[in-house]
Formats: C-alpha cells, structure tokens, sequence
C-alpha cells in the first residue's frame, strides 16, 4: 500500500503585496513600548523622553505658531534643492545613458564626486552661494544629484534594446524614441532612485540647518540638543520621520500611477 | 471599411554581393538576392548563420561591410515605413494597450487624430483584435501579442515586411492559425516579405521562394521556388513534402558540418 498525501506547497513568496496596516501597528507598539518603559521607569528619562510628554511638546509647537515658522523654510529648501538636483541629474543620467561621449567623461567625475561627504563642502557652497539660502538649495541639490544620475543611467542601460530597435524599425524620430520608449523604460529605475536621493535631501537639509540657519528642523534641533532638551530634540526628529515617511509614500504613489502596467 | 487602399504597387529588394564580419567572424559571404515585388521569400539555415544579420540590414538597422542593397520602385501610397519589421519577441512596450502599441507607429506621422484612430480600428478589425483595444500587453498570451505586433506592422502600410521567426515563440497550434492569419492578409492585399524561419513546414508553407543558407559564414546554398499558390497549399501534397523533404537533406548536412566544426574546436 503505497502511501499517499497532498503535494506539499512551496511556491508563494517573493513577490511584496500590499498590507497597508502592518507599517502603523509596528509605529503603535514601538511607542507603546516607549511610553509603558518610560513610566514604569525601566528606561530612564535620560535616555529616553517620554512619547506622551513630545506630543505635549509638539502640540505647544504648533499652538505658538513656531513649528510653521520652522517648518515652511526647510520644506521650501527641500522642495528646491531637491527638485534641482533630481532634473539635472535626471536629465545628466540620460545623457550619460544614451551617448558614449557623456559616458565616458561624466561616469568618472560622478564617481568622484559621489563619496565625498557633501556637507564637508558647505563652507564651499557658502562662499560660492552666499550664506542665505543659496548654499543650502545648493548643498541640497548637489547631494541629490549624483545618486539620481547614477540609477538614471542605470536605469536607461537596462530599457530593453530590442524596443529601442523597433521604434527605429518604424522610423520614430530620435526625441520619440526617447520620449515614449527610453524614459518610461527607465522609469521604474528612475523612481527607486529617487526614494534614496530624497532621503538623502532631507538628512542633508538638516545638516545645512544646523550649521547656520535662524529658522529650519535642524536649527530648531540643534537648539534643543544643546540645551538637552530631549522633548524638543525628538519633537524635532518626529517631524523628519513624518517628512520621510511622506515623501515615501509620494513616491509610492507617482510609482502606482505611473507603473501601473507592470501589474 | 479601407481608410487607405492597401496593396497594388510594392518595392522590389535587391542584394548584390553583401559580405559582413563582426570583429574577426565572418557572419555572411557575398549574398547577392532579389526579393521580387508582392512575393514572400523565406530564408532558412543552420543557428547563427547569419540570417538576423541579413534581415536587419535589408531593414536599414544595420551596415553591411561590403555589398550594397536597393529598394526598387516607389513604395504605395499611404505607405508610412516602407520596410516594416516583425520581431521574435514581439517588441511591444508593455506600457501601453494594444491599441498603443499601434498607434506609436503612427504618431510620427502627421495624419491627424480621427484619420489615426481609423487605422487602428482597421487593423485590430483586420486581425481579429477589436475587443482588447484596451488591453496591456502582459494580459495578452504569447499569440495575442504578435497578432498585435502583425497589426503594428499593417498599420503603417509597409511595402516589404520582414519577419525574424515570428512565430518560433509560440505553440504549434497558435502557429498554424496564424500562418492561416498571415496567409488571408497576403492573399486579400499582397505585401513583399522576408520571412526568416528555422521551422521547414512554415517556409514551404509560406514562401513562394526559400533561400537555404550555408552554417557561417552563411552564403546562398540553394534557392528553392514554390509555384503552387499560398492559399491553396495543402501540406499532404507530395510535390510540398518531396521539396520540405529536400530543405531538410540540405540542413542537415549543414547542421552537422556545424556540428563537427564545434567538436573540433
Ligand atoms: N551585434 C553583434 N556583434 C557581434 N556578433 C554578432 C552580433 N550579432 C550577431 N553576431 C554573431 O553573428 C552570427 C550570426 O548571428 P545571427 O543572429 O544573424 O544568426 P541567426 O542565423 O539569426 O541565428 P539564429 O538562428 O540563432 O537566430 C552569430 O555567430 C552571432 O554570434
Ligand atoms: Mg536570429
């Protein structure tokens, strides 16, 4: 008598769905955890802040008007730093991609410029760009840009060839061939890499801050920190989390409607 | 409903003396072929002899190092890419719908939205794909997407079509309606084609004349002429199975002669 049972399954996996609710549970019971240690005092308030005392903290912010103050200059840094750096380096990623010329004398100079801490070069930009807001837009867009550049190029490396042959085959014009073959072939490249330069922006808008600004998260949290005021520092590191999670979630967002086809 | 007469006058290709070498390999040697006008020419041989290579520079996208190839005649009217190609893998850009795809070959071409949107709906009509204007290509089975990239290549009106195995990606089944699909376009409007294959059935099938060519460096073996009329070739008639009987002696002493030059190696 042979035996017999079910085939055992083991396909399944590797393939992320969406479970919207997991992210925030996890945020939930990190904090819950904070708050029950916290009172309990099995972590102590030095190492620690309170979750329940930086709500205070940060609802006393908003009443007094301060965290719009702080927040308008960072968000108008970020949105023009960024949106610098990621359409030149878009734009310097596809030229890269496409002729040889670009690749062969800009490959090396990004490689360059790509380890040197960014922030190293603030008192460059501030001679350069003025100690306003111009250095910081700079600082900003000069850190975004190289890893923008790097999986744009990346990106229009991997578009299928063969697509590239076909609209030639029917006779496309060289801006058709990039327009509606090249960049929505480098598409799904292009945004993966915006989701690390953006990031990247926002830890580099707080650097610039906190080296010299009135105004800004990262001047409001380097104000905090040296007087340590841990309420004020993780009310001020809370906003940069949200900001992050945000812009996450934009992207995620642009990549649903963009790359729907890939179903 | 025609928004374009479609066929009538086409082009005549001719090749004389092509040779090509990539780096130190020869791929082709001295080819010199006529593909007359409103005929299917099949082009058969041994893996890597050459034949993509010749069929991309009959279609412009690529130079030989020696030879010379010329378009006779002037395409049709209404032609808007005289040498249409149709893909292996299909080449559809699995952003866009069907109806998309289609039209990408048109965009270039100043025709104006409703005259553009006509000849999509004729062609899906004309190849059977009116109800998944709408669908991507990932929705569609391997048979779907090379009826859509067929309807491509009918759109833009060709005067030669040139077909790099268009069918090898697909199931024996799927391949014989579409060879009846591609039989009934040729017959109601007949087009000018290069027709690469690996498969013998469907060269004696389709072509009015098939070239067999040498392992590489691929030459001109032999060209075998069909004369029975596409539409009524019936594939258990003798003549068709001594000449398909003929095209496989003629490969399979080339596909071992390339056999032994492996082992040799
Ligand atoms: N772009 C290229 N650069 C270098 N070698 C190439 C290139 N394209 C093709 N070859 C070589 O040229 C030879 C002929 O290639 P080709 O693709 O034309 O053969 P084929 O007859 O179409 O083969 P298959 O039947 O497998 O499709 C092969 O040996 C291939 O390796
Ligand atoms: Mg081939």
């Amino acid at each position: 008598m042979p035996e017999i049972r079910p085939v055992p399954f083991r396909g399944g996996g590797f393939r992320p769905q969406v479970r919207r609710w997991v992210g925030f549970v996890v945020f939930v019971l990190l904090i819950a955890i904070a708050e029950w240690g916290t009172r309990t005092g099995w972590i102590s308030n030095l190492t620690l802040p309170r979750p329940s005392d930086v709500l205070a903290t940060f609802a006393e912010l908003w009443q007094s008007g301060l965290l719009a103050k702080h927040l308008s200059p960072s968000l108008s840094r970020l949105a023009v730093g960024a949106a610098l750096g990621v359409s030149v380096g878009v734009s310097v990623g596809v030229l890269i991609g496409l002729f040889s010329y670009f690749r062969a004398g800009l490959v090396p100079v990004v490689a360059a410029l790509f380890p040197i801490p960014k922030i190293a070069l603030l008192p460059l930009f501030v001679i350069w760009f003025g100690i306003d807001e111009g250095s910081k837009y700079a600082l900003i867009a000069f850190g975004t840009f190289t890893p923008t550049v790097v999986a744009t190029y990346g990106a229009v490396d991997n578009v299928d060839r063969t697509l590239i042959r076909m609209g030639q085959s029917f006779g496309l014009t060289w801006w058709s061939i990039v327009r509606k073959i090249v960049l929505p072939g480098a598409m799904p490249g292009i945004l993966s890499g915006l989701r690390i330069s953006l990031a990247i922006a926002i830890i580099l808008l707080v650097a610039a801050e906190m080296l010299g600004a009135e105004y800004g998260i990262g001047a409001y949290i380097l104000e905090a920190g040296s007087l340590y005021d841990l309420e004020r520092l993780f009310a001020g590191v809370v906003i940069l989390s949200v900001l992050g999670v945000l812009v996450s979630s934009a992207i995620t967002m642009i990549e649903r409607r963009l790359l729907h086809w890939r179903g | 409903m025609g928004p374009r007469q479609t066929g009538g006058i086409s082009m005549e290709l001719r090749l004389k003396n092509l040779s090509h070498a990539y780096g130190g390999t020869e791929v082709l040697r001295d080819i010199t072929l006529t593909i007359p006008e409103g005929r299917i020419v099949c082009i058969v041989g041994p893996s890597g002899c050459g034949k993509s290579t010749l069929l991309r520079m009959m279609g412009g996208l690529e130079q030989p190092d020696a030879g010379e190839i010329l378009q006779v005649g002037s395409p049709p009217e209404g032609c808007l890419n005289p040498l249409t190609y149709v893909f292996q893998d299909f080449a559809l850009l699995p952003w866009r719908s069907v109806e998309g795809n289609i039209a990408l070959a048109l965009e270039d071409h100043r025709l104006g939205r409703q005259k553009r949107q006509a000849i999509v709906a004729d062609v899906l009509a004309r190849t059977g794909l009116s109800d998944f204007a709408g669908a991507l290509p990932r929705q569609l089975s391997g048979g779907m997407k090379q009826r859509v990239a067929i309807a491509r290549a009918l759109a833009v009106n060709p005067a030669v079509m040139l077909l790099d195995e268009p069918l090898s990606a697909l199931d024996a089944q799927t391949r014989e309606l579409l060879m009846d699909d591609l039989i009934g376009l040729w017959t109601r409007a007949p087009f000018t084609s290069v027709y690469v294959t690996h498969n013998l059935a469907e060269a004696v099938r389709l072509g009015h004349a098939i070239v067999v060519l040498s392992r590489r460096p691929g030459a001109i073996r032999e060209m075998v002429e069909i004369a029975a009329p596409l539409e009524a070739r019936d594939m258990a008639d003798p003549v068709l199975a001594a000449k398909q009987q003929h095209l496989w002696e003629l490969m399979r002493d080339e596909a071992r002669a390339a056999d032994a030059e492996l082992a040799d190696a």
